[in-house]
């Protein structure tokens, strides 16, 4: 083996850290940063569903025929956005009302099946965790950082478990524009700008 | 007929899939490069999506509600969308060539497009009838492909601008797009 399991792991965080450097799975990214906590929520989840579905895909990797690869990847995405879905319902279901529709849509982020198929498909069990782990790790942290600039700028103050904890002075005046939808476009282009800028180095 | 025009507008600019609901972003970013691309992909949304919207909606009544199984509605309504897509690429190659070289590559790429899936369960949660589902996942697939020619024609012209080198690429389209969300956000106030 080429790489060593903390490599695969910590790809994930920097190198190819999913939405911004590989530029998958944005839709959650730009709806879900409003505030901190539904980010990491989001991260939660989909961490869960990517790391289960890079074991099973692993573990069947040689049952698998190659042509119907892709529906039988999809067939065990979908099983496992049902298990969170259905957990999330029982256990944490304020949050289950906000990440609404993206919950199901967790199904169609593109990279659950890109590294099914990039990863999973062509590696062992052990790395395939890794890579799940690294990439589900890397893609929660970029939704609470977006989230944490989107609340900071827009709202003055971060809500995590119901407790606003306040950021900025009171004379700060809320800048409405970050927690709207354009704002999530824009953001998360000045971010991209700022990792291109430190990637260079 | 007055609920369907505001259904239908309400759809393509108030709540425009894209810029406002943020669903399909992939492929908005992926196939907006060009103009050819993005006429392509759109009208390949529209085709899909209608023949998704009236399906799952169908399945969804007929199937899920009356057995008790909605707990399944993720894994069944991405398998139809699967097939469905399958389907169209199958039957276009074999009886339409013409049109099926002009979506042909799009095709596969529109069952990963969140946009198609987000209708689908969007018209489920609104309980629309069928006739409102089939015309709203008209109107958002509309309102997806004018969202996506108009930032295509902007991309374009941006390729001959000069672009700190920084920003270069999806950077600035992500910022072209915030300024595009926001003249959407615009029509807000409409209804």
């Amino acid at each position: 083996m080429a790489k060593s399991l903390v490599q695969e792991f910590t790809k994930g965080l920097w190198k190819e850290i999913p939405p911004f450097r590989l530029v998958l799975g944005l839709c959650p990214t730009l709806a879900l940063t409003k505030t901190v906590e539904n980010g990491i929520g989001m991260g939660a989840a989909l961490t869960f569903v990517l790391v289960c579905s890079n074991i099973l895909v692993s573990v069947c990797r040689k049952l698998i025929p190659g042509k119907v690869r892709i529906a039988a990847f999809i067939i065990i995405i979908a099983t496992f956005v049902t298990i969170v879905e259905l957990a999330m319902q029982k256990f944490a279901y304020p949050l289950f009302l906000k990440l609404g529709i993206f919950i199901p849509l967790i199904v169609v982020n593109c990279i659950l099946l890109g590294r099914a198929e990039a990863f999973a498909y062509k590696n062992g069990v052990i790395p395939s965790i890794f890579d799940g782990l690294g990439m589900g790790i890397g893609f929660t942290l970029s939704l609470s950082a977006l989230g944490a600039i989107r609340e900071i700028f827009g709202t003055g103050f971060i809500t995590i478990w119901e407790k606003p904890i306040h950021v900025m002075s009171d004379a700060f005046v809320p800048f409405a524009f970050m927690v709207e939808a354009p704002g999530a476009f824009v953001c998360l282009g000045l971010m991209l700008c700022v990792m291109n800028l430190l990637g260079k180095k | 007929m007055g609920d369907y025009f505001v259904l239908i507008i309400s759809c393509i600019l108030i709540n425009n899939i894209l810029l406002a609901q943020y669903l399909g972003n992939c492929p908005f970013l992926g196939t907006s490069k060009k103009m050819e691309t993005a006429i392509g992909m759109g009208m390949a949304v529209i085709f899909v999506l209608v023949m998704a919207g009236a399906l799952t909606w169908i399945a969804n009544k007929f199937i899920l509600i009356k057995y008790d199984l909605v707990f399944l509605q993720t894994i069944v309504f991405i398998l139809l969308i699967a097939a469905l897509v399958q389907f169209v690429e199958m039957f276009l190659k074999k009886s339409i060539p013409a049109l099926y070289a002009g979506l042909g590559i799009f095709l596969p790429l529109i069952t990963t497009n969140c946009a198609v899936m987000g209708v689908c369960l969007i018209n489920i949660k609104e309980e629309y009838t069928f006739v409102e589902s089939l015309v709203s996942s008209f109107a958002y697939a509309a309102g997806f492909s004018l969202a996506l020619i108009l930032f295509a024609g902007v991309r374009e012209r941006i390729l001959l601008a000069r672009v700190p080198k920084p920003l270069l690429d999806t950077s600035i389209g992500l910022i072209t797009a915030g300024l595009l969300s926001l003249t959407f956000f615009a029509f807000k106030g409409m209804v």
